[in-house]
């Protein structure tokens, strides 16, 4: 599904700075990939890379057969394809709760406006938030605001989910909520690339975990490898300072 | 109430009334001063001059055109329609029933009155108030486009876009209304209406002018106001709606622009309500605007006071007016 070969990042300001060096990634369709790593090491950037919120200048990304980094691919359909979920959930403020799903739906999708908002009705129900459909987001908690971001990337039916430390920002009894609700896309098959610091969600929903460090991935396996027996000593440095 | 509450120690529990009468009394004393010292120097208020430039009666007339005799009256409604025969030649007038002076078989000259209506008429002061609101009003509309626009081509990565962008906006504030206004219409519209004239076209009436400056004017700081309104709104909304699948166009449009607008309001409405006072420079291009016309006025009244008095409270009703509405919108917009 997701075919990232030797990408490269530099960012020039506030000065040159190699971000991303030589990240090399496949995800299998279906497959939930959990990316850990230290604040720093180039995590955010690399997920960014992949539907182009970053231009990476060197490397090979394909996302379900179509290549990302090609100036003349359609990004706008590529993006649609690969929906990403932010640490600030990034809602439209000035939009309700119902029209921040149905909005792209209908300008992107082309759908008609009752098929919008029935799909985004269902969506609510399933993150488990369709009472607070006609409220602006501001009156949400955070949790409800990153259900409802989640909710507003599923709309568009993605291919992919990208998730940029989606808990992060939460107060921490909302966490759990969250992450329910990403096991049970996990459970329905959904091809996920998730930065997260939940060990607990790495451990039981991952298929793989990678470490990176310093714009590079050091390590990649399974979570039962990373948890038990990590090799790269960096790892365990970073695990133990976690755990 | 205050913006810090809590801060400080509470106020005592006069303070409120005691400042409310400081104000009220120093109101008080500026305009007595002020109407003690017109006193002294023998002016002579005569607020009812100032009616008759907002409303007055006019006296309408409606004359024999020809010679002859009033052959019939037939009333029709409120007017009559006058039969007057003459010698080879016959003509019909509608003349009010009431205001009728002649009767059937009467002999009428040249120039005879048939009859007479008095009309309410709107007065000169009204005539400047609506031309000003009209300017303002195109002025605004247009300053808004402009603005909105300049202010897009100014975040543009392409350099032809955003360098025009700042050209512009560095030009027009760079000099004062004023000279801007006589470059329009003594250089510009000069030379443009001779080449009209040149394609056998209509020159372009003055106020054009006058308004394409003032929008001009307004819209340079208008897409500064603009830009920053965009650039206030946090780059993850941009991002969120880009990873959606949509264009920037459509982003901008429906995402970035309306956070930026309802932010921007309040100092889009300072910048309009100076275009309604910069309105008035248009005088000098001889537009019949509300100061041009209270200039008028206070020749032909020789009542400054009264005049300039009223002409600053009718600024004060427009620009009031409209803080009110974008208030409106903005209780709206959140
Ligand atoms: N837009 C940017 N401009 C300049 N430097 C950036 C930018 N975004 C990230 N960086 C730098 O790139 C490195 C990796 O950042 P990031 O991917 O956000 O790390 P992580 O998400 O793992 O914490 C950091 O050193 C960060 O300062
Ligand atoms: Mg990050």
């Amino acid at each position: 599904m997701i075919v990232a070969t030797n990408v490269n990042k530099y960012f020039y300001v506030p000065e040159e700075l190699h971000a991303l060096k030589d990240a090399s990634l496949t995800v299998a369709s279906g497959e939930v990939v959990v990316i850990i790593g230290p604040s720093g090491s180039g995590k955010s950037t690399f997920l960014r890379c992949l539907n182009r919120l970053e231009y990476a200048e060197k490397g090979e990304i394909t996302i379900d057969g179509m290549s990302v980094l090609d100036p003349k691919a359609d990004i706008n359909k590529i993006r649609a394809e690969t929906g990403m979920v932010f640490q600030s959930f990034n809602l439209f403020p000035h939009k309700t709760v119902l029209e921040n799903i149905t909005m792209a739906q209908i300008s992107v999708r082309k759908r008609s406006k009752k098929e919008a908002v029935d799909k985004a009705m269902m969506l609510l129900e399933k993150v488990g938030i369709a009472e607070k459909h006609h409220v602006s987001p501001s009156k949400l908690s955070g949790g409800q605001q990153q259900r409802v971001a989640i909710a507003r990337s599923l709309a568009m039916d993605p291919k992919v989910l990208l998730f940029d430390e989606p808990t992060s920002a939460l107060d921490p009894e909302m966490v759990g909520e969250v992450l329910d609700v990403m096991k049970n896309l996990a459970k329905e098959g959904m091809t996920m690339v998730v930065v997260t610091h939940e060990m607990g969600f790495a451990r039981e929903v991952a298929d793989r975990v990678i470490f990176m460090d310093d714009g590079a991935i050091i390590e990649e396996g399974t979570p039962e490898h990373f948890f038990t027996n990590p090799e790269n000593e960096r790892t365990q440095t970073f695990l133990n300072q976690i755990l | 109430m205050s913006l810090y509450p809590g801060l400080d120690a509470p106020r005592s529990k006069n303070y409120k009334q005691f400042w409310a009468a400081v104000f009220c009394l120093s109101i008080i004393g500026i305009i007595a001063t002020t109407f003690f010292a017109t006193k002294s120097i023998d002016y002579v208020w005569r607020w009812n001059t100032v009616v008759k430039y907002f409303a007055y009666q006019d006296n309408m007339e409606t004359v024999a055109e020809i010679e002859g005799i009033v052959a019939s009256i037939t009333p029709n409604g409120l007017t009559s329609n006058v039969h007057v025969q003459g010698v080879g030649e016959a003509e019909d007038y509608q003349v009010p029933t009431k205001g009728l002076v002649v009767g059937v078989n009467d002999y009428v000259y040249m120039e005879d009155v048939l009859g007479s209506e008095k009309k309410w008429k709107v007065g000169l002061m009204v005539l400047g108030l609506i031309l000003t609101l009209k300017v303002s009003a195109i002025s605004v509309v247009l300053a808004l486009i402009i603005g909105i626009l300049t202010g897009l081509a100014r975040i543009s990565d392409n350099p032809a876009l955003r360098w025009t962008a700042i050209t512009y906006i560095e030009l027009v504030r760079g000099s004062p209304l004023l000279v801007q206004l006589m470059l329009w219409y003594f250089v510009i519209g000069t030379l443009f209406n001779n080449l009209l004239a040149a394609w056998g076209l209509s020159s372009i009436p003055t106020i054009w002018y006058g308004v394409v400056s003032l929008a001009l004017f307004t819209g340079a700081y208008t897409a500064e106001i603009v830009r920053a309104g965009i650039q206030s709104v946090h780059t993850g909304q941009m991002e969120a709606a880009r990873s959606l699948g949509m264009s920037y166009s459509e982003a901008m449009g429906k995402v970035i622009m309306p956070q930026a607008i309802s932010r921007i309001l309040p100092a889009l409405a300072g910048q309009f309500i100076s275009l309604i006072k910069d309105s008035s420079l248009l005088g000098v291009i001889s537009i019949r605007e509300l100061t041009k016309i209270t200039r008028e006025v206070v020749t032909a009244s020789l009542q400054p006071f009264e005049m300039w008095i009223v002409c600053a409270l009718l600024y004060l009703i427009l620009t009031f007016g409209l803080s009110l509405i974008v208030q409106k919108l903005e209780r709206s917009a959140i």
